[in-house]
This record gives structure tokens, sequence and C-alpha cells, in this order.
């Protein structure tokens, strides 16, 4: 443990003159699942965090290992629980970089559609825990009031509210149901009042500007180097998102901006994923508008499962089906790195084949995992009560940090 | 504005696509010309440039293209390491993947290394963000970073014996882990 002063407790006076060291976690409900920070204070402040992390481990690289390409689409579901479609799309974009695929217009529409209600999900999430940490019960009832509307909206879709799994390798598992459009429709209708609401809760609250304005703060070529990426690094003033960047699923054609505040505090974190909300709306009902009948499964026979009916009346969509559950499909040898905006910044995926069914290598640059290695340098300096505001800020999820 | 921007991101884009009938990428072309040595085996595939660097130049390539104008990698966007097999020579990849947030390209760099000797010097004074990723990769593949300010276990706990990651090392154990 490093005894040294930052230079901004040397005119404090330290009638003691003692240190102590202080677990923070891993059962602390502001650190948002199983992180143990080990804080060494001077009295109220931190002169050294630590964090601690691996207590939710699964080896889920692992296991892609011995996993075929499309099994592997259900263990993504459980990293960013918040986020699920987000990682679906990275691991399915990675597999079909692999195998050269193209996805018909309707399926990359569809996928842009649930991924941006799926990430206004996860930022709601992220708003009422972040509000509850910092002592405004109320906005978490709000939040997850509209949440649990986009829950129905992709458990309408896929089966599931929070393992979804819609996305597939070559497309989708299967069309939306009739009537979701309108459902949708509906749901963009009602959710651009309530961003307003959420406003009227948090943002005018003299107690919530005082505990987040100029706290936490990072600078923008901190930030870089120390590899933050999503919101966190927008809220230091770096205009990065990969949406634009390195378009993909035809993000390029939509029309959305990207928010980016100065103030590189939680403050400003806070308010770039305010407004993203209202641009994941945005981008939400333009994708409802351009949805047009299609087919929502590429034109492959040997890597997509066919149509009941047809598997049912064809022979040769019989014998495909069978062999593609029984033993997988040969992917092409070769590496790719395919990197996504997520919810909570860059989602990328490694994935390496040998060729045959199962992958050689899988492994995801989690963004809260790298988002929570800069909270020592955010955190030192500042007071005990600011680590759970930093912490919030961050938005992290410990199933994509410890995978 | 944001088309003009949009524009300016789709040349670029062309512009780091492998060029057709086995030109290399411009990319590519401007790392040779600043020193050939850093410069293995160069693969161009799936429209992503993978440059195999030899182990000991890792730290002063890195180090060029963060600042070069013409590369401006500022952004390490990962470090994961692979393992090829228990038989392969060499056994280990470490995939450095770099990403610039003002020119958004991207390039892979890739230093192999033997079953014997998995020491590579660490690129955490280039980067900081390096730090966990070495952690992660020195926990999970056993590859050693030379001068890692804190090289510890990050995912399993401190007492684990063996590499998780590797090809070697099973899937199910079989005896019970005990915390205590």
């Amino acid at each position: 443990m490093s005894t040294t002063l930052p230079p901004q407790f040397e005119v404090i006076d330290r009638p003691l003159d003692t240190q102590m060291t202080i677990s923070m976690g891993p059962q602390h409900p502001s650190t948002h699942g199983v992180l143990r920070l080990e804080l060494v204070l001077d009295g109220e402040m931190v002169v050294k965090a630590t964090p601690d992390i691996g207590y939710l481990h699964t080896g889920m690289e692992k296991l892609f290992e011995y996993k075929k390409y499309q099994q592997g689409i259900v263990i993504t579901d459980r990293m960013d629980y918040l986020n699920p479609l987000g990682n679906n799309l990275a691991y399915v974009l990675a597999a079909e970089k692999l195998l050269g695929l193209e996805i018909p217009e309707r399926a990359q529409t569809i996928r842009v559609l649930m991924c941006e209600l799926q990430r206004i999900a996860s930022h709601l999430v992220w708003l009422g825990t972040h509000a509850l940490d910092i002592g405004a019960m109320t906005v978490f009832f709000y939040c997850f009031r509209e949440r649990e509307k986009i829950l129905n909206l992709i458990e309408a879709a896929s089966g599931g509210r929070l393992t979804p799994s819609y996305f597939r390798i070559g497309g989708l598992m299967m069309d939306l149901p009739s009537g979701f459009e309108r459902r949708v429709k509906q749901f963009n209708d009602d959710f651009i009042h309530a961003v307003d609401e959420f406003h009227t809760l948090l943002t005018g609250n003299k107690i919530f500007q005082r505990r987040t304005q100029g706290i936490g703060y990072i600078s923008a070529e901190d930030a870089i180097d120390w590899g933050l990426s999503g919101p966190c690094l927008r809220g230091s003033g770096v205009d990065l998102d990969i949406r634009r960047a390195n378009p993909y699923t035809g993000y390029e054609k939509y029309d959305f901006e990207v928010p980016v505040e100065q103030d590189c505090d939680v403050w400003a974190r806070y308010m770039v994923r305010m407004r993203e909300m209202k641009e994941s709306h945005k981008i939400a009902v333009q994708a409802l508008s351009r949805l047009r009948p299609g087919p929502v499964k590429a034109d492959a026979p040997k890597v997509v499962l066919p149509d009941r009916e047809a598997m049912k009346t064809h022979m040769d969509a019989l014998i495909h089906h069978f062999l593609i559950v029984a033993e997988g499909f040969d992917v092409p040898e070769g590496e790719v790195y395919h990197a996504i905006e997520a919810s909570k910044g860059e989602l990328g995926v490694y994935m390496k084949s040998n060729g045959g069914p199962k992958p050689a290598r899988v492994h995801f640059r989690g963004p809260s995992f790298i988002n929570l290695s800069a909270l020592p340098h955010m955190a030192e300096g500042e007071m005990v009560a600011d680590v759970v505001a930093i912490i919030g800020s961050l938005d992290i999820v410990l199933g994509e940090i410890d995978r | 504005m944001s088309k003009e921007i949009e524009q300016g991101h789709v040349s670029e884009q062309a512009a780091i696509t492998p060029g057709q009938s086995g030109t290399p990428s411009p990319l590519v072309a401007a790392l040779q010309r600043a020193n050939p040595e850093w410069v293995g085996e160069v693969v161009e595939a799936f429209g992503e440039v993978t440059v195999i660097v030899p182990r000991e130049k890792i730290v002063e390539l890195c180090s060029y293209l963060k600042t070069a104008p013409e590369f401006e990698f500022n952004f390490l966007a990962d470090i994961c390491g692979a393992d090829r097999g228990p038989e392969e020579e060499p056994r280990f990849e470490v995939n450095y993947h770099l990403f610039s947030t003002r020119k958004h390209h991207r390039l892979r760099l890739k230093v192999l290394l033997n079953d014997d000797d998995t020491h590579v010097e660490s690129v955490t004074g280039v980067w900081r963000t390096a730090n966990w990723h070495e952690r992660e990769t020195f926990d999970l593949m056993g590859v050693q970073f030379d001068g890692h300010p804190d090289l510890r276990r990050i995912l399993l706990p401190d007492d684990w014996e063996g590499h998780a990651l590797r090809k070697d090392f099973p899937l199910r154990g079989y005896e019970p882990y005990s915390l205590t």
C-alpha cells in the first residue's frame, strides 16, 4: 500500500495521523453486484482505491471453445445482462464477418430497432440505480416502469425478457409477431414524455447537482489513455461513437446526434446518457418507419436453420436442419475483431477460427471491465460517499467484467 | 455537419481496406517505410490488417504508432492472448487491437511466443489501459509481461494453479475448490 499522499491532502489537518484500510463490498448495495473495493482512507478522503473483481467469474471464454458457434449466442446473453441484445449482436456480427454472410435489409432494421430499445432499457436501469445510490428513491420506480414496457416488447419478439438470444448467425430467430409495430409505436409515443419526466425529477435538483458536479474528474487525454469508451468517454468531451466511426448493421443510414459533454465529471456522464436516450428513441422511430416486408434470414442453407414448414416438406431442408443441429457448420479459418457501440461503450469480440464447427478462441472486450480500471484514477482524492456516485456514473455490470 | 463527418469516415474506411490484387494497405506501406524491422509477416483478411511484430520491438513500435501523425493509434482497444495448442510452436499469440479516436482506423499487432519463454515487454508505459488487459492475459493465458507495475491475477483467486484458457487446461475440474 502506498503511504504517500496526493498533493491536495497536504493542507488538511490530520490530528491522529492515521490511515485506515476498509473493504467496500462485495455485498455493498452500491457496487451493483459483487465488486469489492479496497479503500485506504484518511478520514473521509480516499487515498487509494483498488478494485478487486472476479467474484462472478464463470469461465465463459473457455466455454465458448467447447460450444458450437450457434450455441455461443446464449452464453453472451449472460455477460452484460442489462444489454443482452448488444452482446448477441457483437457475437453474431463477428461470426458473420468470418462467414462472409449478407444479412437481409429487414433483419438489419429489426436489429437496429431492438438494440436501441435495449440501450434505452439499459440506461433506465443505470438511471434508477445511480439515483438510488445518491439518495433519490423515486426515480427508480419511474425508470423501472418504463423498462418493464421494453422488456415486454423484447419478450413478445423473442420469448425471453432478460435472455432473448434473438439475433442468430445469418439473421434473426424469427420475424416480429403481428401487431409488434403498433406496440413499439405506442411505446415510442409515450417514452418521449417519460424522458422529460426524468429530467424534472433530477436535473434541477440542487442536491443531485452538488453530489455530481465536479466529482470524478477525468480529462479527455486521460480518458483515452485509460481506454474509457461509450458515455464515459463522451462525458469527457471526446466525440467518438462506434456507430459513427465504424458503422455496422446499417447505422450510417440513420440520422442521430452523438451527445458530447465537456465537464468530464459525474454530471457530464449523467447528461450524456440522458441525451442518449432521446437519440436512441429517435433511431427507434426511424427504424420503425424503415421496416419493409422481406426475409429475416440470410440465404445460406448450410448455416441458417430452415423454416419449420420447409423442413417438413423438403428433403434437403431436413438434411440441412439435421446437420446444423447435430454437427454444426464449418467456419472458414481466420481471425476477426468486431467492435460495436454497446450501451456501456466499445464491446469488441475477437473470434479466431481454425475451421470446424467450434471457435478456437473467443474473447470479449467488455466496456465495463475497462471503464472500471479507471476508477482509482477518478476516485483517489474524493470522499467515500463520492466513490458511490462515481461507480454509478461508470455504469458497470459485473457479469461482463468477470465473464 | 454530421453529413460531412460521415463522409469523412467513409473515405477513411475506403483508405484502410486492403487493396485489390495483393497490394498492401497504406498502413502497412507506411509502417514499412518507417522501419522495416518492425514488420514481420503481414496478413490482410476480412477487411482487417494484422502485423506480426518481433517480440523485442513491440514497445518501440507501439510508442511510435501512438504518436506518429499518419497512424495516431492513441486508443488501445484490447489485448488478448490465444493458445494455438501445446503441440504448436510458437504456441502463444498476444494480439493488440489498436484504434485511433481521430482517424477511426484499426490495426492488429501480433506477437508470437514459445511455450518455454512466455515473456513479452509490457506496454503499460504507452497506454495505461493496458494494465488490466495484461493482467487478464497473464491470469488466463500465462503470458508474463515484463515491466508491468502490478502483475497479479485478476479474475481467478491468487492461489489458483495453472492458466485456465490454455488448451491443456481441462474444462471441468475434478477437485472441489475451497475458498478457505
